[in-house]
């Protein structure tokens, strides 16, 4: 099978829409899971045991689980306990909580790096837990991270063709419908591919340069 | 509720299908993630470049987008593969190029000495490379390793979108049958936890047994 640059030029504006969609839900999912990482990351912290018990073992659940059978049981089985999402809400909400699970350990190990004399210093000055969290341990932990969760954001970027399982119209799906439609695959599927791996490569150095832009100084 | 048996059993078939894909898959995984890993540390240029057009590849683009590639494009070229062999295919490489940034790391962890030792007594590469690198390298590996045996688990679930009857395939099978959703999904992720706890629990048995006796060599 010849490669057909003619059908390349015809196919790439319907490609080109579905990597918005696909860039979207990435940026949106990253959104959910820095914050559902956080959240999780300072349940398991937290002084009540049951709490921090049952926070470890759903994150360990979610963790040990595929991401596409929690898309399909976000996308099947909530609409029938009366809570219907649009597929690419159900994409981003199981995207964003799948890698909050990778998150929140990055998180983790931040906050365990702040070192003690600052929770101290935080009791001697009387700061509430919550000024002491937003103030001191927060703004001094989350910068060395910057790099660790980027990480997991450009993995969570490769993740986004599971959508199109859930029928999100993303660059995946995009490709497929014009390769079944045309009975070319040779063309969609590899553009898909390079695409992907553009975008990847472009996220290499901007992810070394967070690395030497956020190096702890400590 | 009498027809709960039958699918109870379609959907331990697809525990089954799965669990061969993560095996197989691993089986090729290792020997490339150790293959590419150590072709990254040649001395040889063309092999690093080889390496590093592998790993960065693979890396560089998703599971799912390689899967594919393996069942409708091969086949444009002539290589026609069922979709066990792409499944396992795929993901083999794909887990392969992680583990091989794995053995690289674990490999230039070790201590200059231990190289420098090595030059001492006059080992050539492949000698210290197996007597003295690899087995004080693998110890670091395995931790790894284990969370890329999961991954691989979990991706392995990637392969029901190209009709491979897998325990996500049986569970959409059992969906679409019986119009109830909310059981078949929750067994097929507490089945999909528990060979995860598995790997996890054989994963610390072998890391056991391969640091006894290591204890008080490592600084």
């Amino acid at each position: 099978m010849e490669w057909d640059w003619e059908f390349v030029r015809e196919i790439m504006p319907t490609l080109l829409d579905g990597l918005r969609i696909t860039l979207l839900a990435t940026l949106l999912g990253s959104i959910l899971a820095a914050a559902a990482g956080l959240g999780f990351a300072l349940l398991r912290r937290s002084k009540s045991r049951p709490v921090a018990r049952t926070t470890g073992v759903v994150v360990e659940f979610i963790r040990g689980t595929p991401l596409l059978v929690q898309l399909y049981f976000l996308f099947y089985v909530l609409p029938e306990l009366g809570l219907l999402l649009s597929p690419l809400t159900a994409g981003v909400v199981g995207l964003g909580l799948h890698y909050a699970t990778y998150t929140s350990e990055v998180f983790r190990a931040g906050i365990d790096n702040t070192p003690r004399g600052q929770w101290e210093a935080a009791k001697a000055c009387n700061l509430t837990p919550y000024q002491t969290w937003r103030h001191v341990i927060l703004p001094q932990a989350i910068p060395p991270m910057i790099p660790a969760l980027a990480n997991y954001f450009v993995a969570m970027f490769k993740e986004t063709p599971l959508l199109s399982a859930i029928t999100v119209i993303e660059l995946m799906s995009e490709a497929r419908s014009v390769a079944n439609s045309n009975y070319r695959y040779l063309e969609p599927m590899t553009l898909v591919g390079v695409l992907f791996l553009c975008i990847s490569l472009i996220a290499v150095p901007a992810l070394h340069m967070l690395e030497r832009r956020f190096r702890p100084t400590r | 509720m009498a027809d709960w048996a039958g699918y109870l059993g379609l959907m331990l078939d697809g525990a089954l299908v799965t669990a061969k894909l993560t095996v197989l898959g691993c089986a090729l995984a290792l020997p490339a993630a150790f293959a590419a890993g150590l072709g990254r540390l040649s001395r040889v240029s063309a092999v690093r470049t080889v390496s590093v057009a592998y790993i960065e590849f693979f890396r560089g683009t998703s599971i799912f987008v390689q899967l594919f590639w393996a069942y409708f494009v091969l086949p444009l070229m002539g290589v026609t593969l069922t979709p066990l062999q792409a499944g396992v295919l795929a993901l083999g490489l794909n887990v392969g190029a992680y583990g091989a940034e794995v053995v690289r790391a674990a490999v230039q962890s070790i201590g200059r000495e231990q190289h420098e030792a090595c030059i001492a007594l006059n080992l050539t590469r492949w000698q210290s490379l197996r007597h003295v690198l690899l087995p004080q390298a693998a110890v670091v590996m395995v931790p790894t390793f284990c969370n890329n045996a999961i991954e691989l688990l979990k991706a392995t679930s990637v392969v029901s979108l190209i009709s491979l009857s897998d325990l996500t395939f049986q569970a959409q099978v059992v969906r679409s049958q019986t119009g109830s959703t909310a059981l078949p999904f929750l067994t097929v992720l507490v089945i999909y936890f528990t060979y995860a706890s598995l790997i996890s629990l054989g994963m610390k048995a072998l890391e056991r047994r391969m640091t006894r006796g290591l204890d008080g060599l490592r600084t």
